[in-house]
């Protein structure tokens, strides 16, 4: 691997910000297993990030951690007061050694026991990495949905419900348009996945005379679980459509591919 | 600046290591709060949670899921993030814009003596406008690549490599 290049490509810094994926994640975890000589570069973008972000603290937030304290109830419990041994009594010797050889038996079987347990600890310990695994996934799509649901729940929100055409007369969709802020969400879970080389693109329409104006392509259809796009929009559209492209998108809606359409009701 | 020892005992419950833990961190990670938040009463009851969450989970950290300092920014980011959604935040925050980090720094007027603030001011005076818009979605509210090149309206392959280049310009002018 020519570690330069892979350090110029900037993902270094993208896992010290902790938004690269799951995988992306493990295999840059690998390479820096890999190459000790990255730490350097990894420590050196952290040290530029400490202070960088340091600076934005209004202040060295000292008081809190008496709060902290507080809640965690540290220094509160005392150490317990362990009581001194008693007296020593004077014991037969050969107590002593019936003791020994029960301690020999005791520890043998201790050690077989330990062992088992020991490797119930490993059984444990992955177990509980893919249950984190699984929860990690799960709330990341969690909190995908809620922002969605916030997004639509959005009183300014206008919803168009996009008729099918001829050439799937099954396809449906919707747009959600939040004029304020410029943005329309396509929701296109009722579209059949794109066949390869070809794309959804999205177009604002106006309608006398009828002036389409594409909005953006649907990339990684696939990929995208919720199936709901947020695309720029600061065009008066009177509809919206929906059309079939070869991959990157046309200048002008190719009409024979038209899925859907609706209009903005007025 | 990996600490491992610190981690260990920290995992271990030791007291006083959860104390240099917290002097090491929770500025920057106060830092990361309050450029979500903007408001300091609300970023010190974040602030509190999150080092609550650390000390109660510090045993789920591993070095395979990342650099220490990653995790905890994460935790910190999501306790700030959820902040944003509740009650609270929306009464305090009624009447105000949304401003970058940048802006927070420039109507700063004095800067921790932990860091090099001539440097931090220099950086921030000469920081190209797409730089602040990457380092906010990215570094301050973790945007994934993809989310940030939507957002930005830049096509995917140039985040990575536009942002590594305004970190360099940090680096540089901090001499780390």
């Amino acid at each position: 691997m020519n570690i330069e290049k892979y350090i110029s490509s900037g993902i270094l810094e993208l896992y010290v910000y902790g938004v690269l994926s799951e995988e992306e994640n493990t295999a840059v975890y690998e390479v820096l297993q890999a190459h000790p000589e990255l730490e350097k570069e990894i420590r050196e973008i952290e040290v530029g990030l400490m202070q960088l972000s340091t600076a934005v603290a209004p202040y060295e937030p000292r008081a809190v951690y008496d709060r902290i304290k507080d809640k965690l109830e540290l220094n509160k419990d005392e150490a317990p007061v362990i009581p001194l041994g008693q007296k020593r009594s004077n014991w037969p010797a050969y107590l002593g050694w019936a003791a020994s050889i029960a301690l020999l038996i005791g520890l043998v079987a201790q050690f077989n026991i330990n062992k088992k347990l020991q490797q119930q600890i490993v059984n444990n310990k992955t177990e509980k990495i893919i249950l984190e695994g699984k929860i990690n996934v799960a709330e990341e799509d969690l909190s995908k949905t809620k922002l969605l649901l916030n997004i639509i729940r959005n009183k300014d929100i206008i919803a168009i419900p996009l008729q099918a055409q001829e050439v799937d007369p099954t396809a449906y969709a919707a747009v959600y348009w939040d004029k304020k802020n410029q943005t329309t969400y396509i929701d296109v879970v009722g579209l059949p996945t794109p066949p390869p080389g070809k794309v959804y693109q999205v177009w604002s329409l106006k309608l006398n005379p009828l002036t389409p104006t594409s909005l953006g392509v649907l990339d990684d259809f696939e990929n995208n679980n919720n199936k709901v796009f947020a695309l720029t929009n600061r065009n008066e559209s009177e509809a919206f459509g929906i059309t079939l492209e070869p991959e990157g998108g046309s200048e002008s809606p190719t009409l024979e591919q038209l899925y859907t359409l609706g209009m903005v009701a007025s | 600046m990996q600490p491992n020892e610190l981690i260990i005992q920290v995992q271990q419950k030791n007291e006083r290591a959860f104390q240099q833990m917290y002097a090491m961190y929770s500025e920057n990670i106060f830092g990361v709060i309050y450029a979500v938040l903007k408001d300091e009463a609300l970023s010190e009851e974040v602030l509190q949670d999150v080092f609550i969450k650390i000390w109660n989970n510090s045993t789920s950290y591993s070095e395979k899921k990342g650099r220490f300092f990653t995790w905890i920014l994460n935790i910190a980011r999501n306790a700030a993030i959820d902040k944003t959604r509740s009650k609270s935040y929306k009464n305090a925050k009624q009447n105000q814009s949304d401003d970058y980090f940048v802006d927070i720094l420039e109507e700063k007027s004095s800067f921790s003596h932990k860091i090099d603030a001539i440097g931090v001011q220099k950086y921030i005076d000469s920081l190209e406008p797409l730089c602040k818009n990457i380092i906010d979605l990215l570094f301050f509210k973790g945007y994934t690549q993809k989310e940030a090149s939507k957002a930005l309206e830049i096509p995917l392959g140039t985040i990575k490599t536009r942002n590594r280049s305004c970190i360099k310009t940090l680096r540089k002018t901090l001499a780390v």
